[in-house]
């Protein structure tokens, strides 16, 4: 009786301790980690497993496993998805498949450039040439789409990277270009279409948010509140957005990467602009909120600190650059990698913020790092790494 | 005691791979077609066909054959998953394997697949298997023993022995159907002296009737049906975008058959081009065009519409798009939209395509005119 109470008090307490990293840039793609259990301050490579392939897309964390996708072969046509115990490393499975679509991209992205994301039981792992796959977590195939046999038209040459997210039993998944052009719901259990949109005839490299039950589609027009389950309009924002870096969310409002940063209180039916700040350009890095403050990375490696209530500077601080990847975070403790390989951990705090360590991956490495279980995963074109 | 040795006999049976009859799961995997249909099915069945036995491995990669690319994909990972597990218990079943490898009759998805098994199970027997494949139906075979012959020739060049390094370089031509090998291959044998046609290994078609510009102001152009898509009367005159415009010949001298707008018409801005040239073949047969272009296009067989593609400026390259189609024996006709926007950045200038005749394994169709 004791030991099952013990356990179950364990139980409870490790839910706080340890949570998912389920998609890109985590929990609601805020880019912070909701658990207690922070990185250790002085972070070191506990493990590092080799990839097979490229990717930009950024490792994801269910329990103990870690999901990573990558893409091989002179046309980058095999599409490559890993499982690693977050323990040791070790390899659970791998599964190996063919591109269906396009898989011509620009030389510095590749085919594996979207983040899989997963709702706890299935992992969806979606790459540029638009083929889905649904894997349950011991690698069992349970459905698969190839999104430009489908939609002919849909891909873009230079290569695309929207991550989907997974709300409701729905997968949004994206694919937005100059041609065929669509957002779509489906079902997680099947993956048929639950719904499918139009977007803008435009390439976009934004992901999508999720806020208050919206899934929120960022565009070249702006940022488009859609109902889960039926792709119904819930409100809509049309002042413009980014088509790289995406926009973040916080329980109180939704900061868009929109001309700088404009901080939205979406209703239903309406949106109501909070604050607008110019000044806070984000490059190709997401910004993420931590605390009372909003971090924009800018186009020439500086880390940009603002208010959150009304968007205005507190400081800068110069980072080693350029950056691909986008910052997250996790207790007091900022994280990003640039493009040469080199992790800097940044103290928000401190008066003019502070880079207090710098790990040298000696790879080039355009993601963005996955924060579980007190450790941070950080992936290149041939390496997995776990720090902590 | 007889007794106990037919028992044991009975168990020894039993635990004999035997094949499973998986067509009804893998006929399930091949049924799925576009937008998820056939998911729910196939989900079933690939759990089906993952507990088969390793001896069932040449019956799934016989199920990819003629599958379509989902259907493959899905097939793809359960030969995946019996093979890891093979591989693991040292079962994987080689000889069949090999067989299977060798029976052009199958389709070069599998065949590939096959072979990367191979190579997991046995490097020296892949390496053994190598160069009976760079005559091969599958591109993707041919990129080994093309890769091999690229080697041997380097090795020779080390030693100064450049006849044999010419020989090797030159049969490795004859099967590279890859751009980065034939380039690399092109580059060695001309640094050694020695003429590579690159129009003709590749089937770039060269010599086009063309007329412009049409308008494209806001992208109108590329759904506007303008006279050449209604008639190809190469002695007409017709109204363009700056005036009368008629048919004008063009051959192109880049060795990569790129058929340039701009040379006879002038950088232009938000317009429409047509291209048209004549295609003798010498019999009915499939074959693919392959274009590469980063302008709006369409391409037309015959008549009959292949394909139509609105993205502007995004990159192009060799084989961007591929079109299957049936040439007719005879004259077949190719004509060829390309539709300039109206963006004025440097890296805009563009306003061209290249186009070739090949099989699916991308060995050029050369037009008998």
């Amino acid at each position: 009786m004791k030991t099952s109470l013990v356990l179950a008090v364990s139980l409870y307490f490790s839910s706080f301790a340890f949570a998912d990293w389920l998609q890109f840039r985590g929990p609601n793609a805020s880019a912070v980690s909701t658990e207690a259990n922070a990185p250790a301050d002085e972070l070191k490579i506990a493990w590092t497993a080799d990839l097979p392939g490229r990717g930009l897309s950024a490792p994801i964390v269910v329990g103990e496993r870690v999901f990573v996708t990558c893409s091989s072969g002179p046309g980058q046509e095999t599409l490559h998805v890993f499982c690693f115990n977050a323990a040791d490393g070790s390899k659970r499975w791998e599964r190996a498949m063919r591109a269906t679509g396009r898989t011509m991209s620009h030389n510095k992205t590749c085919v594996a450039a979207n983040t899989p994301c997963s709702d706890g039981d299935r992992v969806f792992a979606l790459f540029s040439s638009n083929d889905l796959f649904a894997f349950d977590l011991d690698g069992n195939l349970l459905w698969l789409r190839g999104l430009t046999f489908d939609y002919p038209n849909a891909s873009n040459s230079l290569g695309m990277s929207q991550s989907p997210v997974v709300i409701d039993g729905t997968l949004v998944v994206q694919s937005e270009n100059d041609s065929e052009s669509f957002a779509a719901g489906l079902d997680v259990a099947t993956g048929r279409n639950l719904w499918k949109l139009e977007r803008p005839k435009a390439a976009n490299w934004s992901s999508a948010t999720l806020w208050k039950g919206a899934v929120a589609l960022q565009s070249s027009k702006g940022i488009l509140g859609v109902e889960p389950r039926t792709g119904k309009t819930m409100w809509n924002y049309e002042d413009g957005a980014s088509t790289i870096p995406s926009s973040v969310v916080t329980a109180e409002a939704l900061y868009a990467v929109s001309h700088g940063i404009t901080a939205l209180a979406p209703e239903k039916g309406s949106v109501t602009q909070l604050w607008r700040n110019e000044k806070l350009n984000s490059g190709t890095a997401s910004p993420l909120v931590l605390g009372d403050h909003i971090y924009v990375v800018n186009g020439a490696g500086v880390l940009i600190k603002a208010d959150l209530k009304n968007g205005d500077e507190l400081w800068k601080l110069r980072m080693k650059g350029p950056f691909s990847g986008s910052p997250v975070a996790a207790g007091k403790r900022i994280y990003v990698v640039n493009e040469r390989g080199i992790f800097q951990a940044i103290d928000p705090d401190a008066p003019e913020g502070k880079v207090i360590q710098e790990i040298e991956m000696k790879e080039t490495v355009l993601s963005t790092p996955a924060i579980s279980g007190g450790a941070v995963y950080v992936r290149s074109d041939a390496k997995l790494w776990k720090l902590q | 005691m007889k007794s106990t040795q037919l028992c044991l006999f009975v168990l020894a049976v039993m635990s004999l791979p035997v094949a499973a009859d998986l067509s009804k799961p893998i006929e399930a995997l091949r049924a799925v077609q576009r937008e998820g249909q056939g998911n729910e099915a196939a989900g079933e069945a690939w759990r089906e066909i993952v507990q088969a036995d390793a001896a069932n491995l040449p019956e799934v990669l016989k199920g990819m054959n003629g599958a379509n690319p989902l259907a493959e994909n899905w097939l793809r990972a359960a030969v995946g998953v019996i093979a890891d597990q093979a591989l693991q218990a040292k079962k994987l079943p080689v000889e069949a394997l090999v067989a299977f490898l060798q029976d052009t009759r199958n389709s070069s998805g599998p065949r590939v697949v096959a072979f990367d098994l191979i190579h997991r199970a046995d490097e020296k027997l892949a390496e053994d298997l190598t160069p009976s494949l760079l005559n091969d139906p599958s591109s993707d075979l041919r990129r080994h023993p093309v890769a091999k012959l690229i080697a041997a020739g380097d090795a020779a060049l080390e030693k100064k022995d450049n006849e044999t390094a010419i020989a090797a370089y030159q049969q490795g031509l004859t099967g590279a159907r890859d751009e980065d090998q034939i380039k690399d291959l092109a580059k060695k044998l001309r640094g050694l002296g020695r003429e590579v046609n690159l129009p003709t290994h590749f089937g770039f078609l060269m010599s086009w009737k063309l007329i412009a510009p049409f308008s494209n102001a806001d992208r109108g152009g590329f759904d506007t049906a303008y006279p050449p898509e209604k008639e190809l009367h190469f002695d007409a005159i017709y109204d363009g975008r700056n005036g009368k415009v008629e048919w004008v010949d063009f051959t192109s001298t880049d060795e990569y058959g790129k058929i340039d707008f701009n040379k006879p018409f002038g950088m232009e801005k938000s317009v429409v081009g047509y291209a048209a040239t004549d295609f003798f073949s010498e019999e009915d047969r499939p074959a693919e065009i392959r274009i590469g272009c980063k302008n709006g296009w369409k391409v037309w067989l015959n008549g009959e519409l292949l394909f139509a593609r609105d993205e502007y400026h995004r990159g192009a390259k060799l084989d961007q798009y591929k079109l299957p189609c049936q040439l007719k024996k005879g004259k077949n006709t190719i004509l060829v939209k390309c539709c300039q926007n109206e963006q004025k950045e440097q890296w805009t200038v563009e306003w061209e395509f290249q186009l070739r005749v090949c099989d699916a394994t991308g060995t050029a169709i050369l037009a008998k005119n």
